[in-house]
């Protein structure tokens, strides 16, 4: 029956009328009974079946990141005598040894912002970085418990130290604000874009985070490389230099790094300094691509972790 | 019966061998760059592979309860981790119509540094529940647990017992219309293992399905309607319990409820005596594998007098899985105990009274000996039979109606009176 044509002139108006509720009913009973019938249903397939993204599996499971990322968070301040102090502690000190180096012994022309605010602002970001990519690189050997005795998609392990991370960043952003009140920065428009460059900044770390995460658990002597490499990439970062200083030869470096476009554009946000625009987007798709794979990897690796963990 | 979960053809490889189980070092990944081109003419890669399972092919119906058995190796857990999605099949496919509960493990995702309160969020995510839920059954877990008192502490200051009480009581309330259990039993005190077992029951009675890895062969067959046999990776078996659980018996011990020995010439004995036969009968004389804990039932030793002029004695001994010696018995007193015995074949069978041993695996030892002039063993047999007491839920035996486990060697029934005294009052 079509009811849509025959409302109008047609003498069947009451029962036209009546219909949509009907027919609303009749879909709502319907949906519901599908939604049923998915979760009732579900099928194992082989290793044979290839990888499979699956992203609603991780959107039902979305209360398992929030539930994990307390776990790290908890059990991190507990298990320590300062707690919430140490957050603040390592980028402070760092900071403090940096400014002797490169205030006092070399004088360092840090550009428009005073050089401790200006290495602090690289640091908060970098730290934040080099802490949560080896967490989750040591997430799943750690949760190795968990991955052999009950089944969730595995992601959220090294993505939860990720997102503890963040809330460490958030909590270090207090001595930034007490900084940047105690030198007198006037803050601009540009400050609105911050959250961006923390974002962009916890996609790279998710990025190379799950990446070396999965890769750890097949290659244990990954993780011995790691702390490293990742010296490497701060000191091929503009974390406590600026990016001025390098020179043209050396500049396509923090062009393919993703994490220099990050945290210039961190500072130009706080300076209120021009953006580059072109050094931030290709920093963004960088980024992007490295997750994608990432994940990808990711999957691909997960079916064997328990296995091999 | 609808299906619950349908198994096709499920195998699963695993490596092993080289230095390192499972994983191996990122040096060596670049070594196997560099050398893969020419692997191929090497032999095989220095990676051997085992099949923890092969082509296993089950349906399992809903509200069933199924019990997985097997030796050591046998695949059992590796089905269970394959079933609850740890893990992936190399090859088949599994459809599970349901959602699923598994546990594999008591406490599985708690973590020591957190409170009792805490690790019910979290275990009870990891878990697979939603938010909402737990905090609905919150209530409701604490108090199964009979933990109200030390919530808010941290479980590491708890005691083995009180974690797991803890833990369970999480796993208990995941409502799933598909529970797979890993001998999780096999923990708690005997109090809190009843409340288990209650809980299991009303996960059954409300039409759940129920799969139950063990080696505990009395809980299998008392709880099961259906036991499934795992050797080797392979499905040998499935079906009734008590029919399964004597195939696994007689693959344990390397015996079953009978035992023949059709050639005189193998048959254990010496000049003297040789063995025929020993095997396990009821009332009617019909071989049983598995006793009813209640009914009397009967060890018959069939034996060969090959020389005449001794007196000779046949010995049973009982003894448990664990080795532990129940008892021994020997013939005290028939007419042949103190007589010279002709040449001929004898069948001596020894009765044991119902209500008098307790469940689970017994195996018997048979010999025949003569006590005069001096003690000569003539036939010895380990492990003639094995055989499976298994009590009963009517309620008359010594477990009335307790269904947790009950200590002990032996589990006769006894008499107990109560008399009411008289009250203080009075």
């Amino acid at each position: 029956m079509d009811l849509q044509t025959s409302k109008g002139s047609n003498p069947k108006l009451h029962q036209a009328q009546s219909s949509p509720t009907v027919r609303q009913l009749k879909s709502e009973t319907k949906s519901s009974l599908v939604t049923a019938e998915a979760e009732r249903h579900s099928l194992i397939k082989s290793e044979e079946a290839g990888v499979q993204l699956n992203l609603s599996e991780l959107w039902s499971y979305r209360e398992l990141l929030y539930f994990l990322t307390l776990r790290d968070i908890k059990v991190r301040y507990k298990q320590t005598l300062m707690g919430v102090a140490w957050v603040i502690i390592q980028p402070l000190t760092t900071m403090l040894i940096f400014t002797l180096v490169f205030n006092r012994f070399v004088r360092l022309d840090a550009g428009s912002l005073p050089y401790p605010l200006f290495a602090l602002s690289g640091l908060l970001l970098w730290l934040f970085f080099a802490n949560a990519v080896t967490n989750s690189t040591h997430s799943l050997i750690s949760n190795a418990n968990l991955i052999t005795k009950v089944y969730f998609p595995r992601m959220f392990i090294p993505a939860a130290s990720v997102a503890a991370g963040v809330v460490d960043l958030l909590v270090a952003f207090l001595l930034l604000i007490v900084m940047v009140f105690y030198y007198g920065i006037t803050l601009t428009s540009n400050l609105l874009l911050l959250p961006l460059f923390i974002l962009m900044m916890t996609l790279l770390a998710l990025g190379v985070g799950l990446l070396s995460a999965a890769l750890t658990v097949k290659y244990r002597d990954l993780r011995h490389a790691l702390p490293f490499i990742i010296q490497l990439w701060m000191f091929a970062s503009p974390v406590i230099y600026p990016a001025s200083i390098v020179p043209a030869g050396w500049k396509w470096l923090l062009t393919i790094n993703p994490a220099a476009g990050i945290i210039e554009g961190f500072r130009a946000s706080l300076a209120g300094d021009a953006f580059n625009w072109k050094q931030v987007g290709i920093s963004a798709v960088i980024t992007s691509v490295l997750l994608v794979c990432s994940v990808y990897v990711f999957r691909r690796f997960e079916d064997t972790f328990a296995d091999v963990v | 019966m609808k299906p619950a979960i349908k198994i096709e053809h499920i195998s699963k490889r695993y490596r092993i061998g080289g230095l390192h189980p499972g994983y191996m070092t990122f040096r060596e990944m670049l070594g196997g760059v560099l050398t893969a081109p020419f692997r191929k003419l090497k032999n095989g890669n220095g990676h051997q592979t085992i099949w923890a399972l092969t082509d296993v092919n089950l349906q399992i119906g809903q509200g069933e309860l199924v019990g997985i058995i097997g030796h050591n190796g046998a695949g059992k857990s590796t089905l269970l981790k394959i079933l609850s999605r740890v893990t992936k099949p190399t090859t088949g496919e599994v459809k599970l119509f349901g959602r699923i509960g598994s546990l594999l493990e008591v406490g599985t995702g708690f973590h020591p540094d957190l409170t009792g309160r805490e690790n019910i969020f979290l275990s009870g995510a990891i878990l697979g529940m939603r938010r909402t839920e737990i905090e609905r059954k919150f209530d409701e877990i604490v108090a199964f647990s009979e933990l109200e008192k030390f919530i808010e502490t941290s479980v590491k200051w708890y005691s083995s017992g009180m974690y797991v009480r803890l833990a369970f009581s999480v796993a208990a309330h995941l409502d799933p219309e598909i529970l797979m259990m890993d001998e999780v039993l096999a923990v708690g005190d005997a109090a809190f293992q009843q409340k288990c077992l209650d809980k299991m029951h009303d996960i059954r009675q409300q039409g759940r399905t129920i799969l139950f890895v063990s080696h505990d062969m009395t809980a299998i067959t008392r709880l099961c309607k259906s036991v499934v046999l795992l050797e080797n990776g392979r499905v040998v078996c499935d079906g009734e319990p008590r029919e399964v659980v004597n195939r696994y018996l007689s693959s344990a011990f390397k015996t079953g409820a009978s035992r023949e020995w059709a050639d005189t010439t193998d048959a254990p004995g010496d000049s003297v005596v040789r063995l025929r036969r020993v095997r396990v009968r009821n009332e009617s004389g019909e071989t049983i594998s598995v006793v009813d804990i209640r009914r009397p039932f009967g060890i018959d030793v069939t034996y060969e007098v090959r020389q005449e002029g001794h007196a000779l004695v046949p010995v049973i001994e009982f003894y448990n899985e664990e080795g532990a010696e129940l008892f021994s018995s020997h013939d005290a007193n028939s007419e042949w105990r103190r007589n010279p015995r002709p040449r001929a074949t004898y069948t001596s069978t020894v009765w044991i009274p119902g209500n008098l041993l307790a469940e689970g695996s017994l195996i018997a030892h048979a010999s025949v000996m003569s006590h005069f002039p001096s003690t000569i063993v003539h036939a010895y047999e380990r492990n003639a039979v094995a055989f499976q007491v298994v009590d009963s839920p009517a309620g008359d035996s010594a477990r009335g109606d307790y269904i947790g486990p009950m200590p002990g060697l032996l589990r006769p029934l006894l008499n107990w009176t109560t008399e009411q005294n008289r009250t203080d009052g009075q």
